[in-house]
């Protein structure tokens, strides 16, 4: 199967297929590092029921290209792939899957917590939460992919 | 000319459009349209210090001149992962 490697996608996450997709094939990588996103059923003292999550998609798979950029910059020779789900999405389902590869288990760790950090900070996705009483648009980082501050806090918590 | 106004989340909600068709004059930037919908839609107003703008699915500043048949976004502050 030929998975895209950074995509918005309507179906389940397969996190194998992205694990599949970072084997850049050379027989030097060392490590993959995976992250899974999933719907939690609380979130500020609210009982939450499901999530919907929109995109403006092709802008969040550019977001997702400078990320990819952003990490092979940091950590060269790492390997990205990064796939966020839209819709509806059920308690315990994943909204998000990163996969990172590179020859040490230290850039991959590092690049993937700096993928998910910058998802978080730049990518145009919006959460819905549906909960006991009402429901709620999550707004969270204003996106702006050059904010320096954001930057040195996603590189700061990677390698922390 | 004219533009076309992709909003998102809560401000489509407040429009409640996904998209708006609009006129505007030569010179225009992304900030003129954002003041027209803001006093078109007072909600919007709490916004003006958190969205961020797009042209043509790529990310641009508010002082962005635009030209005929751009097509704009205006996102609210992002909540994905």
């Amino acid at each position: 199967m030929v998975t895209s490697v950074l995509a918005v996608v309507r179906a389940p996450l397969e996190l194998n297929a992205l694990v599949a997709a970072v084997n850049d094939g050379t027989g030097g990588q060392g490590a993959v590092v995976t992250f899974l996103g999933l719907v939690r059923n609380h979130n500020v003292g609210r009982r939450v029921h499901y999530l919907e999550y929109e995109a403006f998609e092709p802008l969040a798979v550019k977001a997702f290209g400078r990320i990819a950029e952003e990490v092979r910059e940091r950590w060269p020779g790492a390997t990205l792939a990064l796939h966020h789900r839209i819709g509806r999405l059920e308690i315990g389902e994943a909204s998000v899957a990163i996969a990172a590869a590179s020859a040490h288990r230290r850039d991959a760790y590092a690049a993937c917590r700096y993928a998910i950090e910058r998802v978080k900070q730049i990518a145009p996705i919006w959460k819905r939460e549906f909960f006991d009483g009402g429901d709620v648009w999550i707004e969270g980082a204003t996106a702006d992919p050059e904010d320096r501050n954001a930057l040195a806090e996603a590189e700061r918590v990677a390698c922390a | 000319m004219r533009v076309t106004v992709r909003l998102f989340a809560r401000l489509r909600d407040i429009a409640g459009a996904s998209e708006l068709a609009r006129e505007v004059a030569a010179g225009a930037t992304i900030g003129t349209v954002w003041r027209e919908l803001a006093g078109e839609y007072p909600e919007l107003e709490h916004y003006e210090r958190s969205i961020s703008s797009a042209v043509n699915a790529d990310y641009a500043r508010m002082d962005r001149v635009l030209c005929d048949g751009d097509e704009v976004a205006f996102l609210p502050p992002v909540s994905g992962g």
